[in-house]
């Protein structure tokens, strides 16, 4: 007598909703990326930003002649997330490039799509890796500056006088994160290769700054950043943080364009996430 | 909170699996009575149709779905799975409507596609696992059925390796098991065995056979290799060019109303054949030396020697042969 059937049994146990798909598919890729050296290393990196800026905060606070150059400020925070940006481009990269399009170099959309979730779920899904990553080096390490800075001077003075801070620290990240992720899945979607879409990203990237870098060369105005998707992004960060708008884009502008980029990417999506391809 | 791991199963607590095969469908599983329903279904791509006014009714049980390259039988699966929108006409899937319910249906049924498919970066306990977990099972019980699934499937000693470093043998078995791991109560098997050697792919012939037959779960073989057919299911349906040549009980299909000949002879085949096919005798034409000649009942052997007499062919070898499903096949897609 067998001590263990081995054979194919019923299952008789609990059964999830559906609706939790997504989540399912994003743990499972944050676990994987977070087995991987290179990952742990671009997280570790992109935190030494908000360690540097803590030590200013703390030496600011410690030394009275060094607060006007050291000490808090709103654009400090607007700063801290736009130097972040070399960060968010490196994890887009990483991994968002291969998210999609390793998928459907392993024909695994049609696994996917065969299981009781819908396309939505499965973009969401990976949304959600990139966008947890994205936010890990954006919004969480912000967030943490400003409470920082509230531990390390002992007063909500600076967070009372900038109320602004915490929903426009929020709101940027959100927008950044929202629409790099859509930009690069989008862009995975298109191929297979995992090295075209980090290609065709930083193409998206450099050569809209260098046609914004040119129209301004020749025109001498800054009005035409909105053909630049940091410019554009840029500009609607400016807004967000109240800060001077640095391009004399209006913002409207910029607005739509980020939009519009949005719109393209879930229309890609859609065309392109499908549990089989049709070539008529 | 359940945690899944990659340990194996512990023999002595099997959670909530339940029997073998007799109780299938569970109680809230209303047993239908035919597994997939298609009612004028056409699916085009382009300009060109797929499917053309497909009606038929496939039974509760071991259905095989047979048909040339490009008849439209993978085309019928991924529409069953919601993965092509038809053009027109309706589809059940048991009892379902694939339309109204396209994910309650996917949580009912397993698929095993025609191509490589496996989610990259992971090993094979790993994909089964997520593959039951994504189907809605909980992370333990996804963890531990993948385990049992991949024994069933014959990969149990390759559970831990990564799938890419797999054979194609066995790439078929991991996509078997992900259809399993859940639990359907219907599998859309598309060419299981291709790519297999043969003690592989009499392995996987057997795995379907005892799913069908042993453990109750129905499914729908698409194959273009009638021996594989004949071996796992009872029930048939040939399509040729997006349309239905027939369907039925294999047995009965096969069971003819008349007798079946092997023949040889000298003289002009092409002209013999067409007096055979003039008077009443099924005879596809062939380019080989033997050609099979389906008698209707009524008539006999006697009728061929004589059709031959008086033609002045001469008939070397005849012999009674055994209906095959390869004669339904030709005689409903009219190939040789």
């Amino acid at each position: 007598m067998p001590i263990h059937d081995q054979s194919y049994r019923r299952y008789a146990g609990a059964r999830q909703p559906a609706q939790r798909a997504w989540l399912v598919i994003a743990k499972s890729g944050i676990r994987q990326f977070l087995r991987r050296r290179p990952m742990i290393g671009i997280l570790f990196g992109a935190w030494i930003q908000l360690l540097v800026r803590l030590a200013m905060f703390y030496v600011s606070e410690s030394v009275t002649q060094a607060s006007a150059l050291l000490g808090p400020k709103a654009e400090t925070f607007r700063q801290f997330l736009e130097q972040q940006n070399f960060f968010v481009f490196l994890i887009a990269i990483y991994v968002g490039s291969g998210l999609i399009a390793q998928d459907r170099k392993a024909n695994a959309l049609q696994i996917y799509l065969s299981k009781p979730l819908t396309r939505v779920d499965y973009i969401a899904g990976k949304m959600a890796i990139l966008a947890t990553f994205l936010l890990f080096v954006t919004w969480l390490p912000a967030l943490l500056l400003l409470v920082g800075q509230i531990l390390l001077s002992g007063s909500f003075e600076f967070a009372r006088g900038n109320m602004i801070l915490f929903p426009a620290i929020t709101v940027f990240s959100f927008i950044e994160v929202f629409v790099v992720c859509c930009a690069v899945l989008a862009l995975s979607s298109l191929t297979t290769s995992t090295r075209y879409v980090a290609v065709m990203f930083a193409g998206v990237m450099f050569f809209s700054d260098a046609v914004y870098g040119t129209l301004r060369m020749v025109t001498g105005s800054t009005a035409f950043s909105w053909v630049s998707f940091t410019g554009s992004l840029a500009q609607v960060g400016d807004a967000i943080f109240r800060q001077p708008l640095r391009y004399t884009t209006p913002v409207a502008v910029s607005v739509i364009v980020l939009a519009a980029l949005v719109a393209v990417s879930l229309s890609v999506l859609e065309r392109r996430v499908r549990g089989v391809e049709v070539v008529a | 909170m359940s945690v899944a791991t990659d340990q194996p199963p512990v023999p002595t607590a099997p959670v909530p699996n339940a029997g073998s095969s007799s109780d299938r469908p569970g109680p809230d599983r209303p047993r239908p009575e035919f597994a997939v329903t298609l009612e004028g279904l056409t699916v085009e791509y382009g300009k060109n149709r797929a499917l053309a006014d497909v009606s038929a009714t496939f039974p509760v049980g071991a259905v095989g779905l047979l048909g040339p390259n490009g008849a439209g039988k993978s085309t019928m699966i991924k529409a069953l799975l919601g993965f092509i929108t038809p053009a027109k006409g309706r589809m059940k899937v048991l009892g379902l409507d694939v339309t109204a319910n396209p994910q309650e249906i996917r949580s009912r049924v397993g698929y095993m596609p025609e191509n490589d498919g496996h989610i990259p970066g992971m090993n094979a306990v790993s994909f089964v696992a997520y593959c039951g977990e994504l189907s809605g099972l909980p992370g333990v019980d996804a963890m531990q059925r993948a385990h049992e699934v991949l024994y069933y499937v014959g990969l149990g000693e390759a559970r831990y390796r990564e799938i890419g470093t797999y054979s194609t043998g066995m790439k078929q078995r991991i996509k078997l098991a992900q259809a399993l791991v859940h639990d359907p109560d219907l599998l859309f098997l598309d060419e299981p065995t291709n790519g297999m050697d043969p003690k592989g792919r009499d392995e996987m012939l057997e795995l379907i056979r005892d799913l069908a037959h042993n453990k109750g779960v129905s499914l729908i073989l698409s194959s273009h290799l009638l021996p594989d057919v004949e071996y796992t299911c009872d029930h048939l349906v040939v399509l040729d060019k997006g349309r239905i040549a027939t369907s039925g009980l294999i047995g009965e299909l096969k069971g003819p109303a008349g007798s079946i000949f092997e023949l040889r002879i000298k003289g002009d085949s092409d002209a013999f054949v067409a007096v055979l096919q003039a008077n009443g005798l099924e005879c596809p034409a062939t380019d080989e030396d033997v050609m099979r000649v389906f008698v209707p009942g009524g008539k006999s052997a006697r009728d061929v020697f004589a059709l031959a007499a008086q033609h002045g062919v001469q008939i070397r070898h005849l012999r009674a042969s055994v209906p095959t499903l390869e004669d339904v096949f030709a005689k409903a897609v009219g190939q040789e």
